[in-house]
């Protein structure tokens, strides 16, 4: 257990870094606590625009997992698409459904495409378990129609993101939603198909191979 | 603060001119107009020949002149002539390497790696003549006596061998981002992987800058053996992901163009970018 003071240190030791190699150092240190007093200051260094600090802090956050949604929910940069697309990758980490709407309007409608590429992955893995059972077959199909969406953005890495989501769905509602596996699958081959990326067709073929591997 | 390369596609808007406008104000007196027109017609990708004629014409443009002697509207209308893919513009491209402005002669250069036309490989080849005696920096200059870095990147993703022995001795300039084109080209063109692991050690160096530089490099040459090293680098994920986009699009066509099997080694890069997204 870690006293209040040395939570404080670490904490101020994040606040007063003046290098990248310091900030580093003191941001792994912080996470490596999983204090949740720390979280504040792990979602503050997202928005610091400096990727090595910007994982450690993501990495921390996602250690932390349930106790770290509602504080990035509400302390996410909004003025700030680095930070915001670092907050959303600690969302889709944690990958607890009350993530859902946010991820879902990040996905298809934050300007920043590194923040729909964060969502959209998010979407493709949340853990349903975690949401009351009455609630989770509508919320897959709302999913569904985010990456329906996404699957049509203008950047390939959103659309090659979507074929890693729609694989993690088709795996999720496997057992429960039947006619849902085969939209997902309908979609993914429209992707193949259609895509003019071959780095999204071929993840695409991916994505198929293994949503088919689970339904033998 | 590191500027971050988002892009902004959204921002620009088609809407403000038509097609017919911008043909007119290309063609027009209005030199502020013009030089918009220009950029506005590559942007958009209007490859009408009534374009690519305007265009071409615009690169022996004499009226629009900046303070030091720089020609804007030549700059713009080589700019636009690479994002339309006319082969008919390459002689007048070519004609642009002896333009006294430095920033037309780049753009020329950029513009006919874009085309991917083999005519301009000796043009380009007399640019590097000199060598490294000629290639040092200029006094009070923010760039050197030629766009060596495009010259270089352009001549090996052209497979141009003929100009290795002019290349090589890049390898050892003093501006490190020079060397990094140099050893990408020497990869392209001799497949000897020395060249590339020299990018793949540059990514563990200490400038970001430096570190996103070599990233695009491995990811044009689509070096295999340097996909971990791409993972690991500290960079944005966006160019961590374009990169190994890159060894993936090379490795799947040099495979297998026409099967529908996912080989291990393409699960293998794919399982990195995912981790990435």
């Amino acid at each position: 257990m870690i006293s209040n003071t040395n939570a404080l240190e670490l904490i101020q030791a994040v606040e007063q870094a003046d290098s990248t190699v310091s900030l580093l150092n003191a941001v792994k240190a912080l996470a490596n606590a999983r204090l949740e007093a720390g979280i504040p200051t792990l979602i503050e260094v997202l928005s610091y625009n400096n990727p090595s600090p910007a994982i450690a802090a993501v990495i921390g956050l996602v250690q932390l997992g349930e106790v770290a949604v509602l504080p990035l929910l509400n302390l996410m940069d909004d003025y700030n698409y680095g930070g915001r697309a670092w907050a959303i990758r600690a969302l889709a980490g944690i990958a607890d459904p009350r993530a859902l709407e946010t991820l879902l309007e990040a996905a298809a409608t934050d300007f920043a495409m590194s923040v729909r590429r964060a969502a959209a992955r998010g979407l493709g893995n949340l853990s349903w378990s975690k949401m009351i059972p009455l609630e989770v077959n509508p919320a897959q199909k709302r999913v569904f129609t985010t990456l329906q969406i996404t699957s049509q953005d203008s950047e390939w890495v959103v659309r090659y993101a979507t074929a890693f989501a729609l694989q993690g769905l088709g795996s999720s509602v496997e057992q429960s939603q039947p006619d849902l596996v085969g939209e997902i699958k309908a979609q993914l081959e429209q992707m193949l198909a259609t895509d003019e990326d071959l780095a999204v067709r071929t993840r695409v073929q991916l994505a198929l191979k293994q949503v088919e591997e689970i339904e033998r | 603060m590191e500027s971050s390369p988002e892009n902004y596609t959204e921002v620009d808007n088609p809407e403000c001119l038509t097609v017919e406008q911008a043909i007119a104000n290309l063609k027009g007196e209005d030199q502020g107009l013009q030089y918009y027109a220009a950029w506005w017609l590559g942007r958009f990708r209007i490859r009408e020949p009534e374009v690519i004629e305007a265009l071409i014409a615009a690169l022996d443009d004499e009226a629009n002149r900046t303070e030091l002697g720089g020609y804007p509207l030549r700059r713009n209308a080589a700019r636009a002539l690479g994002k339309l893919g006319d082969f008919r513009s390459v002689p007048a491209l070519i004609a642009c390497l002896d333009c006294s402005d430095f920033y037309v002669r780049e753009a020329a250069v950029q513009s006919l790696g874009s085309l991917g036309d083999r005519t301009c490989i000796p043009e380009l080849m007399k640019l590097l003549e000199g060598g490294l005696t000629v290639a040092q920096p200029i006094p009070g200059s923010p760039h050197l006596a030629q766009p060596y870095n495009l010259i270089i990147e352009v001549l090996g993703s052209l497979g141009a061998s003929e100009a290795i022995d002019l290349i090589e001795p890049f390898l050892e300039h003093s501006v490190e981002l020079l060397t990094y084109s140099a050893a990408r080209a020497m990869y392209q063109l001799t497949q000897n992987s020395i060249y590339a692991e020299r990018l793949v050690q540059a990514l563990t160096g200490e400038k970001l800058l430096l570190r996103r530089a070599a990233l695009s490099d491995l990811g044009a040459i689509g070096y295999l053996p340097a996909a971990k090293a791409i993972a690991q680098t500290s960079a944005e994920n966006n160019l961590k992901l374009i990169a190994l986009k890159g060894l993936l699009e090379h490795h799947v066509k040099d495979c297998s163009p026409e099967s529908w099997s996912v080989s291990d080694t393409a699960i293998y890069l794919m399982n990195l970018m995912d981790n990435l997204l």
